[in-house]
C-alpha cells in the first residue's frame, strides 16, 4: 500500500469531475453570498467539458491532470480557470516521468502545482481563498512524507487538514479576489474556492486509496 | 426566470453569432471564436484591445469598431476571458506599433491579462495595459488601486482609441487612457438582482422597497442598503458619492454617462439624468457631453450607474473624435 499505478489514474480524475458536478449548485450558492454566484456553474462547465472530450481516451493520472488543467485554462477563463488550470498543469508536469506514484511523489506534484500557482496569484494563507485549503493540505502531506507514514493515513490526514483549512475561511476577512472589497461583510461565509478545493482534494484522496497497491 | 434562450450553456456563443450577423458592417469574427475584431483595422497605429465577462452588453464587444477598440476577448457570463483569448485579441490588433490592453480591475481579468501579456511579449508584441478602477463604492479613496472598473471603462476606450487613431505612440496612448481613468468616477445603485442564465435563482438579494447603494456590476454588495428613494433622492446620493471623491468642482467641464443596469426602462434613465443635471447645474459643473442609455449592463439587474469624467482640452478633443461601434457612435458611421 505504498503507491498507485499512474496509468490507472483515470478513476481519480473521474472522481474529481463527479465531486464538482454533484456540488455545482452548492458551490454557486456559497459564491453568491459574497461573490457573483457562478463558481459552481463555471467549474461544472469546465470539468464536464474535460470529461466529454476525454471520455474514450487512455489517460494516466498526470496526463489527465494536464488535460484537465489545459481545458480549464483555455476554455473556461475566469479566475478559477487560471487558478485550477495552473495548479493541475503544474501537478501533471511534475508527475510526467512516474510509473508508480508514491506519497512522496504526490507531495512533490502538489508542491510543484502550488509553486506555479504562487507565480500568478498573490494570495497567501489567511487571505480567504483556496490557498487556505491547499497550503495546509500540502503541509500535511509533507509532514507525513517526512515521518514516512503510510499513504492511506497520509491521505486521511490531508483530507482533514483541507477541511479544517476550508472551514477556517468562514471566520476570515477576504483580502484577495472579488470578495476582498467587502471587508468585514465577508466574515461568516466560507470562501467558495476553498470549498471546491477541499472537495477536489477529498475526491482525489479517496480515489487514490482505492488504487493503492 | 422566463428567458429567450436555448441551452443556457451555449448562450454566449449563440449571442456572439447573432451579434456578428447584426453588426457585420462594424465587426467580424476571428479564428478564435471568443475574439471579435473590428472590420478594416487601419494599419500603422497602436492596437486597442479589451475583454471581459459576458452579460454586460453592449460591453465589451459593443465597443469594438472604427476609432474604438480593435478587438475584444469574450468570457463566459460574469467571468474573465481566457489568457489565450486576450493573447489572440492582441495578435489580431497588432500592427507592429504596439498594443494597449484597456480593461477593468477584476481578479480574473488581471490574472488572465497578466498571462497573456507574458505570452504576447514572448511573441514579440509590445503590449501595455491600463486598468480602469472608476467605481468609487468598491474601496476607499486611499485604496483606489483596489476599486473595480465599471461604466467608466467606456471613457477609457474612447479616449485611448481616439489617441491611437491620431497616430500617437503606445506610451502616448497608454498615458491618455490612464488620464481618462484618473479623471473618471462612477457609482451604481441596484434595485433588483440578476440571475445567471444557468442558475435557477438570483445570485444575490435586494429586498423589496430597498436599494443597494454602490452595487457592483456583478451584484457585488455595495456600501449600504436604504429604503428606495425617488429619482431626486437617488440622484443626490449618487452625486454626493461621486463629486467629492475626485473632487469635481465648480467650473469643471465634464462628460456624464448614465447607464441602465439592464432591466430599468430607458425612460427612467432620463428621469435620473434630469435630476443629476439639475444638481450639477446648481454646483456650477458643466456637462460638455452626455450619454444616457444602456451602455454597460448587468444582465437584468434593475438600477443605474452614474459616471463622470473631468475634461481638459485633450480629453475633449479625443471624446469628440468620430467613432463607430455598436455601443457608442460619435458622428455618422461611414
Amino acid at each position: 500500500m505504498t503507491a498507485f499505478d499512474n496509468k490507472k489514474g483515470r478513476s481519480i480524475l473521474q472522481a474529481m469531475v463527479r465531486s464538482i458536478q454533484q456540488n455545482k449548485t452548492h458551490l454557486s450558492d456559497i459564491d453568491g453570498l459574497i461573490g457573483d454566484g457562478d463558481h459552481g456553474i463555471n467549474m461544472n462547465k469546465g470539468f464536464s467539458l474535460f470529461e466529454k472530450e476525454y471520455k474514450d481516451k487512455e489517460l494516466s493520472f498526470n496526463e489527465g491532470l494536464e488535460k484537465l488543467g489545459t481545458t480549464l485554462m483555455n476554455k473556461i477563463g475566469g479566475s478559477m480557470g487560471s487558478i485550477y488550470g495552473t495548479l493541475f498543469i503544474g501537478m501533471g508536469e511534475a508527475g510526467s516521468r512516474l510509473t508508480k506514484i508514491s506519497l512522496a511523489d504526490l507531495t512533490a506534484m502538489i508542491e510543484k502545482g502550488y509553486s506555479k500557482l504562487s507565480e500568478i496569484i498573490e494570495a497567501r494563507p489567511g487571505d480567504k481563498t483556496l490557498i487556505d485549503t491547499l497550503a495546509p493540505a500540502l503541509e500535511s502531506l509533507k509532514k507525513s512524507t517526512e515521518k514516512k507514514e503510510d499513504f492511506k493515513t497520509a491521505l486521511i490526514k490531508m483530507k482533514a487538514a483541507a477541511k479544517a483549512g476550508s472551514d477556517s475561511t468562514r471566520e476570515l476577512k477576504a483580502r484577495y479576489g472579488r470578495a476582498s472589497r467587502l471587508g468585514e461583510r465577508s466574515i461568516g461565509v466560507p470562501d467558495a474556492g476553498s470549498v471546491s478545493c477541499r472537495l477536489l482534494l477529498a475526491a482525489m484522496g479517496d480515489a487514490i486509496v482505492e488504487l493503492l497497491e | 426566470m422566463q428567458r429567450i434562450i436555448n441551452d443556457p450553456d451555449n448562450i454566449v456563443d449563440e449571442m456572439l453569432e447573432g451579434f456578428l450577423k447584426a453588426h457585420a458592417d462594424i465587426v467580424e469574427a476571428t479564428a478564435n471564436p471568443r475574439v471579435i475584431k473590428a472590420r478594416n483595422i487601419p494599419g500603422a497605429k497602436v492596437g486597442i484591445i479589451t475583454g471581459g465577462g459576458s452579460g454586460h452588453k453592449p460591453a465589451f464587444i459593443g465597443y469594438v469598431g472604427k476609432n474604438m477598440c480593435d478587438a475584444a476577448a469574450v468570457g463566459e457570463i460574469f467571468s474573465s476571458p481566457t489568457a489565450a483569448a486576450f493573447l489572440d485579441a492582441a495578435k489580431v490588433a497588432d500592427q507592429k506599433k504596439g498594443v494597449a490592453c484597456l480593461y477593468g480591475n477584476y481578479s480574473g481579468d488581471n490574472m488572465n491579462v497578466k498571462m497573456a501579456v507574458a505570452m504576447a511579449k514572448k511573441e514579440g508584441i509590445a503590449i501595455k495595459t491600463v486598468i480602469a478602477n472608476d467605481d468609487v463604492a468598491s474601496a476607499p479613496a486611499d485604496q483606489r488601486e483596489k476599486r473595480r472598473g465599471v461604466a467608466g471603462e467606456i471613457f477609457m476606450w474612447k479616449v485611448g482609441a481616439a489617441k491611437a487613431a491620431q497616430g500617437a505612440s503606445l506610451d502616448e496612448v497608454i498615458a491618455a487612457a490612464q488620464k481618462a481613468v484618473d479623471s473618471t468616477r462612477s457609482v451604481g445603485i441596484g434595485l433588483s438582482p440578476c440571475t445567471l442564465p444557468a442558475a435557477d435563482h438570483p445570485n444575490f438579494a435586494i429586498k423589496p422597497s430597498t436599494m443597494e447603494i454602490g452595487i457592483g456590476h456583478h451584484g457585488e454588495p455595495g456600501m449600504k442598503v436604504e429604503p428606495l428613494g425617488s429619482a431626486e433622492d437617488i440622484a443626490k446620493i449618487m452625486v454626493n458619492i461621486v463629486l467629492p471623491d475626485y473632487p469635481f468642482k465648480e467650473g469643471d467641464q465634464t462628460a456624464v454617462l448614465v447607464s441602465g443596469l439592464g432591466a430599468t426602462p430607458v425612460m427612467e434613465l432620463y428621469v435620473l439624468y434630469n435630476e443629476i443635471e439639475k444638481l450639477l447645474q446648481q454646483k456650477g459643473i458643466k456637462i460638455y457631453k452626455n450619454y444616457v442609455g444602456n451602455y454597460f449592463t448587468s444582465l437584468e439587474m434593475k438600477g443605474a450607474t452614474f459616471t463622470m469624467m473631468k475634461l481638459d482640452d485633450e480629453l475633449k478633443e479625443l471624446i469628440d473624435m468620430p467613432a463607430c461601434s455598436m455601443g457608442l457612435k460619435e458622428g455618422v458611421c461611414s
